[in-house]
């Protein structure tokens, strides 16, 4: 238990991650199941930044005051660099995703994943 | 020399940029903007393939930084053989988009070369890159690119690309995670850096997760029998250049990701002894090659019944890797260049047809007087994707055949067997109905013959079915064995 309490942003993002999969799995509006996939992303950016996170660390630019030497006291950059990049991409596929949304509303005047199946059987 | 590996993404990345501005200057710009860029990238993949058979594998740095630091761009033997066939089926494939992406997507043909462009860059970019979070770029670059492709068509496409689009994205994301696991362990994310640093780690529960993550996700973006419900929809309902284009690239690129992470950063002692991936793959791909035949016999539309038949060729791919011996894994490989020329060539004739009004099977009656040149072809590729000797098909599946009775499994060989036989029964099906079929009626009066640019490309790829077959000894001995014998396999 302890060592779980101690994990706990990680806990966080389990939780994310799961309310982000029901959303995409279980929910009718695909509205609701973009959201549902934005939040499984966004446990992905908060789980890198996590496993960067130190204690007692400073951000990663040499500091004339402590030494270079001790690779400890500096907090690694490069989950945050990787993370820029992979919100570049999650805001291009929420992009593409509501775009496509918008076509899927002007031709079927609904967004409920059962209405629009219906709609596309009787065409 | 050593720019070649980072000169074909960036060639066509830059291509189109060009294609691009120009197409919204001039709409017909486009066009051959994006001809010239695909032309010049498969140029450059060739020079890269003489390069790399005369001298060995290339290295790039991104920038300067060596190796574990900075990005590796790796032209090896196998990314030489990928990179081919990418650029190669894309150059065609664009050459061959001319009329139907005037007929079918008219004003919205300015977007459509430009993502067509970076669709095949980010392909070219995963097939380069040596470092693992690069290679999610990329993927997303052409998972992005195909996504808005496909829901550029009109009727239901949209509805298809969204499926897609959550299925790719959560795939995604599921490699994604995995490579986050592997950074968290080992620190690294060059390829060949975290396979030297693995083999002590073995054990960890993270790997093991990273595994696991990895290859469902890689699963649902290859179209692995049970992930495959995306793929149907999303083949059928494309605007015909673009099903021509992403069928046969898409899936078989995920299935090299698959294969290089296999060879090249986990071994197939690792995942085949230790974990026991590789054989739960080959199973589900023994699945999967029924399953998809039989969904394949029961459509009525031709581009629906390519696609559940892309369902089970992709199963002989996950077959091929399920083996977990160096012959399986050749005709794994081999399977992915034949597949993506087949299919390729079976869905640009689909595309010709249905911009003739010929959607369903029964529609083709008598075509085979009508349409001589496309009809020849079609019987090329189907009798390849049958497997009659001389076409290409047939050797990939001799190689997995000879892997499965290597590796003693009959239940795979039998799979392979009725397989090839379910093919047959689809596609003669297809066939008795072009060759000797009385003329429908309906039809008769809308025919054309289909102009030179839709026709040079699919007489090429239906050449290249039986060039490929008759050069399957050097393509194997000089690329494949090569990349096959790099890994580390059990009992060795």
């Amino acid at each position: 238990m302890a060592k779980l309490l101690s994990h706990w942003p990680y806990l966080l993002i389990l939780v994310l991650m799961a309310l982000g999969l029901y959303g995409v799995l279980s929910k009718h509006n695909l509205m609701k199941k973009v959201i549902g996939l934005n939040i499984f992303q966004s446990s992905i950016i908060l789980f890198f930044i996590s496993i960067s996170a130190k204690w007692g660390a400073t951000v990663p630019v040499i500091d004339p005051e402590l030494d270079a030497t001790d690779p400890s006291l500096y907090a690694n950059p490069l989950p945050h660099v990787l993370m820029l990049t992979a919100i570049v991409v999650m805001v291009a596929t929420l992009g593409v995703a509501l775009s496509i949304i918008v076509l899927i509303y002007r031709r079927y005047h609904s967004l409920d994943e059962r209405e629009i199946l219906e709609r596309m059987r009787q065409e | 020399m050593e720019q070649i590996p980072v000169l074909i993404p960036l060639c066509l990345i830059l291509a189109a940029l060009v294609s691009f501005l120009l197409g919204t200057w001039r709409r017909a710009l486009a066009y051959p903007v994006a001809s010239l860029g695909a032309g010049l990238s498969f140029a450059i993949a060739l020079w890269g393939l003489i390069t790399v058979l005369n001298n060995g594998p290339q290295h790039y740095y991104l920038g300067g930084w060596v190796a574990p630091i900075g990005i590796e761009y790796v032209l090896d033997h196998l990314s030489a053989f990928m990179i081919i066939l990418v650029t190669g089926i894309g150059l065609l494939c664009i050459i061959y988009s001319l009329r139907p992406v005037q007929t079918e997507l008219g004003e919205r043909s300015v977007f459509t070369y430009p993502l067509m462009l970076l669709l095949l860059a980010g392909l070219s970019g995963i097939v380069l890159t040596g470092d693992l979070f690069n290679l999610y770029v990329f993927l997303e670059i052409a998972s992005i690119s195909a996504y808005a492709l496909i829901g550029s068509g009109d009727g239901r496409a949209p509805v298809a690309a969204l499926r897609y689009l959550i299925m790719g994205t959560l795939g995604a994301s599921c490699y994604l995670i995995g490579v986050g696991f592997i950074y968290s362990v080992t620190g690294s994310l060059n390829m060949s850096d975290v396979a030297s640093l693995l083999p002590g780690l073995y054990q960890s529960r993270l790997i093991i997760g990273a595994v696991a993550l990895m290859v469902i996700g890689l699963g649902l973006k290859m179209a692995i029998f049970p992930l495959h419900l995306w793929l149907p929809d999303a083949y059928t309902y494309a605007p015909s250049a673009i099903s021509a284009l992403i069928a046969p690239l898409m899936t078989k690129v995920a299935a090299y990701i698959l294969i290089r992470l296999l060879i090249s950063v986990f071994s197939p002692h690792y995942l085949g002894d230790v974990l026991s991936v590789t054989p739960i793959l080959g199973i589900l791909g023994a699945i999967g090659i029924i399953a998809g035949s039989i969904m394949a016999i029961a459509q009525r539309n031709l581009k629906r019944m390519l696609a559940y038949s892309s369902v089970a060729q992709i199963s002989y791919i996950a077959l091929g890797i399920g083996l977990g011996n160096p012959i399986g894994l050749v005709g794994a490989m081999l399977h992915i260049m034949n597949h993506a020329v087949m299919k390729g060539s079976l869905f640009q004739i689909a595309g010709a047809l249905q911009l003739q009004g010929l959607v369903e099977v029964n529609d083709l009656a008598g075509m085979g007087r009508k349409l001589p040149y496309t009809m020849g072809a079609f019987t090329v590729a189907a009798l390849s994707m049958v497997g009659i000797p001389p076409a290409c098909g047939f050797f990939s599946k001799w190689y997995l055949a000879a892997g499965c009775i290597e590796a003693g499994n009959w239940v795979f060989l039998s799979a392979l067997i009725i397989g090839s036989l379910l093919t047959a029964v689809y596609f003669f099906r297809v066939l008795e109905k072009v060759y000797t079929s009385p003329d429908a009626p309906q039809v008769t009066s809308r025919y054309s013959r289909p102009c030179l640019s839709m026709l040079i490309p699919i007489l090429i790829m239906a050449i290249a079915i039986i060039g490929l077959g008759l050069a399957n000894s050097f393509i194997v001995e000089y690329l494949l064995e090569p990349a096959a014998s790099t890994a580390i396999w059990s009992g060795r």
